[in-house]
């Protein structure tokens, strides 16, 4: 059986779905037998999911710095 | 003077992307969105002086950039009788029928809360990715928000892929601890 700590980098890429089959099993049976990785692994799905909902956007970082630029020559 | 002070070095990294998505759901277009957050940067720096310090730089940003979405309004709707509400019957010509019918709000409709929802939701998260230290935060959005792949990341920031778990990790629960009160 694989360590919690395992377990939770297990979760975290799950939310990007970048887990194996055989990864996703072993986490599956983690979460079965630990109550502590399962509660923590519903919050994480849950943020996933809150951060999907919200539609956040970001400023390129190239954008960034054009914005950055630009104040510069205010000063 | 209070006790705040204004740092403009630190403004784009710190409350670019606060202020961008402010703007963004309140004039849905991200263009205008980045211009009104450029304007409301330079209008900063501007009335700096007149800054006392009470509130924090961030809301005094804010306060800058309502402003700002205001004048927005203002400008393309200056032009005579724009202002004006207009309504057209439907957008679909062919329609026949029940036409009194369908314009009455469902009562039953729960669009408008939701989108009223995420556009706080959306504030709160920003809001607590602004306070994660900078490294993470970056990795975050990168990785979350932009989608960025995480062999990508890694050639562009020079870390290894188990740095960048550990500090999406970090990250992560640093989030959800900070949106634990209102939204878990």
């Amino acid at each position: 059986m694989i360590s919690c700590e395992e377990a939770a980098i297990l979760c975290n890429k799950t939310q990007y779905e970048e887990t194996t089959f055989v990864q996703k099993l072993k986490l599956r049976f983690h979460l079965f037998m630990c109550r502590a990785c399962a509660g923590f692994t519903k919050k994480n799905t849950k943020l996933s999911l809150l951060c999907e909902k919200a539609n956040l956007q970001v400023l390129s970082k190239h954008e960034k710095i054009k914005m950055k630029e630009q104040l510069q020559k205010k000063y | 003077m209070g006790a705040h002070q204004l740092n403009p070095d630190f403004w784009v990294d710190s409350y670019a992307d606060y202020l961008f998505n402010f703007a963004v759901v309140r004039v849905s277009d991200a263009e205008i969105a980045k211009d009104l957050v450029q304007e409301t940067f330079f209008a900063g720096l501007k009335s700096a002086k007149n800054y006392k310090g009470d509130a924090a730089e961030r809301t005094w940003l804010i306060a800058i950039l309502k402003r700002k979405v205001i004048d927005h309004y203002r400008k393309i709707n200056s032009k005579k009788g724009k202002a004006e509400v207009r309504m057209g019957y439907s957008s679909n010509s062919d329609s026949e029928g029940d036409w009194l019918e369908e314009q009455v709000a469902d009562p039953y409709s729960t669009l408008e809360n939701s989108a009223m929802e995420s556009t706080e939701l959306g504030l709160a998260i920003q809001g607590c990715i602004s306070k994660l230290p900078k490294k993470q935060a970056q990795v975050f959005n990168m990785k979350t928000i932009q989608g960025i792949s995480t062999e990508d990341i890694c050639n562009e920031l020079d870390i290894n892929p188990s740095n960048l778990w550990v500090m999406i990790h970090r990250a992560r629960t640093a989030l959800m601890e900070c949106l634990n009160q209102n939204w878990f």
